[in-house]
């Protein structure tokens, strides 16, 4: 007992020890730690924007990591993955306007329009509206996605881009990694991955509720790409081309994923 | 006589301060992109109580007009913030830590003397165990919100692909919704942990850095039987 009274102040003492040096050591390790982590934030929020080119005005590590989260999600992508369709009765008839880029020349005319689509370097082929009425047409009514944030039920019809591939034989073409489609005016062009482009319900389309598609909405013909956002179906499609690199693309130049893939 | 006694592990002391600054870098993110079509208000027979968000806010916060780079973070700190929630849970898991989490059949009950205790209009707090009722639900609830945000913010993210998720949410629209109504709740619950926790003082602060509390023990040389005892201390401190 006597022992044990001796002992007392000493245990005390060492826990209090034991304390001020365990308290000492975590907050050390904390603040070193979160100095770290506010480190790398700053380094990653000052970093470099990436070098201008198919891609740019992102910052160089989160281009990378836009281009990562593609390839992840590229590994769930599926042409047998569909888009919701809906009766026609619910699709808007005041469709959403959001952009005219490539869609202010004044002298274009959709009674002179055709469609351009480049073979190979150099070679052309020419595509009139008759032409593209030929194949089957298809209709959808989806839920237009925009990057933006908000969706709408719209009504389109127009022929398959697969089917288009197939009619014009542009197999060989199709073959490679990317489509590249452009406005007459060059002012608004896209880039779109193999597979998304020959998706069953991506279309070239004509028809927006049964009618010719109003000249805002992208007349005589736009690229309807449900798996894409809205900034990927581009109007007025002046030029197709096919390429085993990213084509260039309009907002994928304004710090946006390349991909934006649904 | 003073005697330290662990409270939390490092992994749970680790995630917890992992989240805190992804999450908010999350949020952040969050507010550029939802500003690009930031429709969500509360309103009550045609008369708008709250807009989400005031010009003020986003003037505040520098908001407007940086979509594409509020993207860009998102959908890099979304992997940090699923990884460090997929670690959490796993941990928590395996570990067996759930057991002093999850609410159990007198949680519910119990809660509501916590939260009468805490607002000073009852003596005594109910005996409790690592963390008190109010707290076991609160913190199980923070968990099922962030499989909720990640679950939610796929379903947004990618409406075709994983199209059944965005079924499982309702739909497109209330995807979006719910995405966005977590976020709040973050909010509304950081306000509230932040006040408990600077009034629960800076032993339980400390526990969360550290991981010991400290505690009175006045026999501690009478062999006790810790395993049954220090489950049932009567804490006055929570967070």
């Amino acid at each position: 007992m006597e022992n044990k009274e001796l002992k007392r102040p000493s245990l005390e003492a060492t826990i209090d020890k034991k304390i001020k040096r365990r308290t000492f050591i975590s907050f050390a390790s904390f603040f070193a730690l979160s100095g770290l982590g506010l480190g790398a934030w700053k380094w990653l929020y000052n970093s470099p924007e990436e070098i201008s080119g198919i891609t740019a005005g992102a910052h160089k590590p989160l281009r990378d990591a836009l281009n990562t989260s593609e390839q992840v999600f590229k590994q769930v992508y599926s042409n047998t993955h569909l888009v919701k369709t809906y009766p026609k009765s619910m699709a808007a008839t005041d469709v959403r306007v959001n952009g005219d880029i490539g869609l202010t020349d004044e002298t274009f005319r959709v009674q002179d329009w055709q469609l351009e689509v480049e073979k190979e370097a150099g070679k052309l082929l020419t595509i009139s509206m008759e032409q593209l009425k030929k194949l089957p047409k298809t209709e959808i009514i989806y839920s237009f996605k925009c990057i933006e944030g908000w969706d709408q039920i719209q009504h389109w019809g127009g022929l398959r881009f697969s089917d288009f591939i197939q009619h014009f034989n542009l197999e060989s073409q199709s073959k490679k990694a990317y489509v590249g489609m452009q406005t007459p005016d060059e002012q608004y062009y896209v880039g779109i991955d193999r597979e998304s482009a020959l998706h069953p319900q991506t279309i070239l389309a004509y028809e927006m509720n049964g009618h010719p598609i109003p000249v805002e909405n992208g007349a005589p013909l736009r690229l309807i790409i449900p798996v894409k956002y809205g900034v990927k179906n581009l109007k007025r499609i002046g030029k197709i081309t096919f390429s085993d690199t990213r084509p260039r693309d309009f907002w994928a130049e304004q710090g946006y994923d390349y991909y934006s893939g649904l | 006589m003073k005697v330290i006694k662990e409270k939390h592990s490092f992994l749970m002391r680790w995630t917890h301060w992992v989240n805190f600054p992804v999450l908010t870098v999350m949020i952040w993110s969050g507010l550029l992109i939802y500003w690009a079509n930031d429709v969500y208000t509360i309103t009550i027979f045609d008369y708008t109580l709250i807009h989400f968000f005031p010009q003020w806010f986003y003037d505040v916060f520098a908001i407007p007009q940086r979509l594409a780079e509020g993207m860009a973070f998102h959908f890099l700190f979304m992997w940090f913030f699923m990884l460090n929630g997929a670690l959490y849970l796993l941990y928590t898991i395996f570990s067996g830590s759930w057991k002093q989490l999850l609410p159990n059949r007198h949680s519910f009950a119990e809660a509501w003397q916590v939260v009468l205790y805490d607002l000073h209009l009852r003596k005594t707090a109910p005996l409790q165990g690592k963390y008190n009722a109010a707290q076991r639900i609160a913190y199980t609830a923070i968990i099922v919100m962030g499989i909720g945000s990640a679950v939610t913010g796929l379903a947004i993210y990618k409406p075709v692909q994983l199209n059944w998720l965005t079924w499982l949410c309702g739909g497109y629209h209330l995807a979006r919704i719910e995405h966005f109504g977590l976020t709040i709740g973050y909010v509304l619950f950081f306000v509230i942990h932040l006040a408990q926790v600077i009034r629960a003082g800076w032993n339980n602060f400390r526990a969360v850095i550290a991981g010991f509390e400290v505690v009175d023990q006045p026999n501690v040389t009478t062999p006790a039987n810790p395993a049954t005892d220090e489950n049932l201390l009567p804490h006055v401190s929570h967070e």
